[in-house]
């Protein structure tokens, strides 16, 4: 079988900037619609009184959705070519879903910013661009579509994407990919089409298949959290998924909280013994010394330790509809570590749309993002953010009701 | 650094999606009290028992096999079930329907009807009599429309009803298990594979599967686009004639609503080949039961089913 890797990446866009029918196009140009999908559609076209087909009906949701005429949740989509396998995180552009986004883009390792031509850069195209900054995917496409309701005209894209560049430099964001496109007639999505001729870079769909992602996971720094102690028999072996970096047989490394310090004896899996294993495999390792470990505690190289602390600050989206309540306890989630915390400080709660800072709140409602304080009951080996998405990233559960409230990047 | 790179290469997409369902069925390992792999001897689940073994080998799954058993089943599954779960030395809990239908938790309106919609209801008996927290399921995001919205950790309340508006957010790969007795939290390793990679993976590691996933000769009833398996539960109705031809099938589910699909494919390769052609989606083709409405699926999926 040839190599394929795998690709995920996140839409976003307001409403009716054309975000469905992109997908829809995609979907469709690469071969990733069945006949039956197809039949419904036209199906659901015809009885809405339209001709042809309406290609953002393919990622119409729940029924609920369909009554409302709008999407309500992050909903995942997959497609293949014989380069990749891409996996789309579809999230609703409406005012109210800044968490949807950053759940669809958490995972991601590009985004695509939707603009219409006719309309330009908007307070939501800011929102989305500063929220891809802030939850750090890889890399960004800004798509300018609807090309062909502005006569295609090279003045208008240069012009949207001028305004886009002053804003992404504000934001340090860099590897910006514009591509200006119809995603209805289908120019520069799959096909390069003849409308455009003064646009010399790449189509959408080959950005998608040979964009380098080799380096969107930290491959510097080994960071192993063990899941699960396997003890069986004579055999113990400390179970879990390299998140960044690799390992050899024989590397020193170091456990946290503990501090030990022995040597990789062996890296185990199912199909035989691995001389080296690297981020993302899941492997089962074998110390040489016997040292008490348990589900929390991290492996890491001893000569590259991550940061071990109780004390930290971070930038938090609130998920939850109840605002965030000081007084009630609230659970870090962090690697494969559950502890208690305490809100020391909001610093700052950010304005997403004019990227103000605003202090002096004691409380965050959904979809705010902040700055803040918090302590933790036992220490956490964290990297920052930027550095490393995997130990640098968390949840917050609230103890009383079980739902994940928050999400939140170590700064 | 070279060398990291050249390795780093030879992880496929694949790798990768082994990787994380890995991943999560040790998280649910170590998060859940009492969790149950859902294993029907269909494909999906075999490949769930194939990662099970490479996460938690040398050592035992830390979970039991649950079979939610209609009793509509192929006789080739449910051979191939028990042969499984015996060749893996695991614990296999079969809950019958039958039992559901005795105790009147389940009225059929006739006897063939199909039971698949009623599978929930003994789920959820099974849930309760064995207090499980929760159940791995080889449900995919690919699968129905429904379903693209499904977390991978995904929270039903004490009545076993998924909410599509009260799903926990899921970030990174950071999954919240937590429940308060009673409720349940459903486990989707495989929420994103495709059926084809399904397929691919099924040939890498030569799984074995029941046969009918291979081309055989199948008597059948055309009925409409389906092809309808002719069973002790199907006859044909007057005027309809039974045809014998080669078949496979793409999944395999409750025997009067599970058609096969026309096909030649006798090894894994000819199955990869005939699914990268197909066009008609795997529900499409062979689910009766989803093609009566466009909400099929979710409704069930409210009511307690997988
Ligand atoms: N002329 C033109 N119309 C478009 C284009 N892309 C989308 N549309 C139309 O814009 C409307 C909104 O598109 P839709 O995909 O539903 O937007 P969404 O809300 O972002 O998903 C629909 O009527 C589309 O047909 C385009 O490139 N050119």
């Amino acid at each position: 079988m040839e190599h394929i890797e795998l690709l995920r990446f996140i839409t976003s866009g307001s409403v009716d900037d054309g975000k469905s029918t992109l997908i829809g196009r995609l979907l469709h140009d690469s071969k990733s619609i069945f006949e039956d999908q197809l039949n419904a559609i036209e199906h659901t076209t015809r009885r809405r009184g339209i001709e042809g087909i309406d290609l953002s009906l393919l990622t119409d949701g729940l029924q609920a959705e369909r009554e409302q005429g709008i999407t309500i949740d992050v909903a995942y989509r997959y497609f293949a070519t014989p380069k990749r396998k891409f996996i789309i995180a579809d999230t609703p552009g409406h005012e109210q879903y800044t968490r949807n986004m950053v759940t669809g883009a958490s995972t991601a390792n590009l985004a695509i910013i939707l603009i219409d031509a006719r309309r330009g850069v908007l307070t939501q195209t800011k929102r989305h661009a500063y929220l891809a900054s802030l939850v750090g995917i890889p890399h960004l496409v800004v798509a300018v579509n609807k090309m062909d309701l502005v006569g295609y005209s090279r003045e208008v894209f240069e012009s949207i994407m001028a305004e886009f560049h002053d804003f992404a430099a504000k934001l340090g964001l860099a590897n910006i990919i514009p591509i200006p496109m119809s995603a209805l007639v289908g120019d520069n999505v799959v096909e390069r089409g003849n409308s455009m001729p003064w646009y010399e870079g790449e189509t959408l769909m080959s950005v998608l298949e040979n964009i380098e992602i080799d380096h969107d996971i930290n491959t510097e720094d080994f960071r192993f959290p063990v899941q699960w102690v396997c003890k069986w028999g004579d055999f113990r072996g400390y179970m879990g998924r390299i998140e960044s970096g690799s390992i050899m047989v024989g590397d020193e490394v170091a456990i946290l909280p503990s501090g030990r310090t022995t040597k990789i004896r062996e890296i185990s899996t199912y199909d035989g013994p691995l001389i080296e294993a690297v981020a993302p495999q899941s492997v089962t390792l074998l110390l040489e010394d016997e040292i008490d470990i348990s589900r929390g505690d991290m492996i890491v190289k001893a000569g590259n330790l991550p940061q071990l602390d109780k004390q930290f600050e971070a930038m938090l989206c609130w998920l939850a509809d109840e605002p965030l309540d000081m007084q009630r306890r609230y659970l870090i989630k962090h690697a494969t570590k559950t502890a208690r915390i305490a809100f020391s400080s909001i610093d700052y709660r950010v304005n997403v749309n004019t990227l103000e800072k605003e202090t002096g709140q004691d409380a965050l409602s959904m979809n705010d993002i902040a700055k803040i304080g918090f302590k933790v009951q036992q220490a956490l080996a964290s990297d920052s953010y930027a550095k490393n998405r995997a130990t640098g990233s968390f949840i917050l559960i609230d103890e009383a009701t079980n739902n994940t409230v928050a999400a939140g990047m170590m700064t | 650094m070279g060398n990291l790179q050249a390795f780093h290469k030879k992880l496929d997409h694949l790798d990768i999606l082994e990787s994380e369902a890995i991943h999560i069925m040790r998280e649910v390992a170590a998060e859940c009290s009492n969790p149950a792999l859902l294993f029907s001897g269909g494909k999906d689940s075999i490949v769930l028992l194939r990662l099970a073994e490479k996460a938690f080998r040398p050592a035992k799954f830390p979970f039991p096999l649950l079979h939610i058993d209609t009793g509509h089943n192929f006789p080739e599954v449910i051979y191939f079930r028990n042969k499984r779960a015996l060749e893996l030395g695991e614990r296999l809990v079969v809950s019958s329907m039958e039992d559901s239908i005795r105790q009147k938790r389940v009225i059929l309106k006739h006897p063939g009807q199909s039971r698949n919609a009623f599978q929930s209801i003994t789920l959820l008996d099974a849930i309760a009599e064995h207090r499980f927290d929760a159940c791995i399921g080889g449900a995919r995001r690919d699968e129905e429309k429904a379903r693209a919205k499904e977390r991978i950790f995904s929270f039903r309340d004490e009545f076993g009803q998924w909410d599509p508006k009260n799903q926990r957010p899921e970030l990174w790969d950071l999954y919240n298990a937590r429940v308060h007795p009673g409720e349940n939290i459903r486990v989707f390793p495989i929420s994103n594979w495709t059926e084809m990679d399904v397929w691919q993976y099924i040939a890498r590691e030569q799984l074995e599967i029941p046969n009918i996933y291979f081309a055989h000769k199948r008597q059948v009833i055309r009925r409409g686009n389906s092809l309808v398996p002719v069973s002790d539960l199907v006859a044909p109705l007057d005027g309809e004639k039974v045809e014998e031809i080669s078949v496979r099938f793409r999944t395999v589910g409750d025997m009067t609503c599970t058609c096969p699909v026309e096909s030649s494919a006798s090894t894994y390769d000819e199955i990869i080949n005939e699914t990268a052609v197909t066009r008609i989606t795997e529900r499409g083709a062979t689910r009766m039961d989803d093609q009566t409405s466009e909400a099929s699926m979710e409704l069930r999926k409210k009511e307690g089913y997988f």
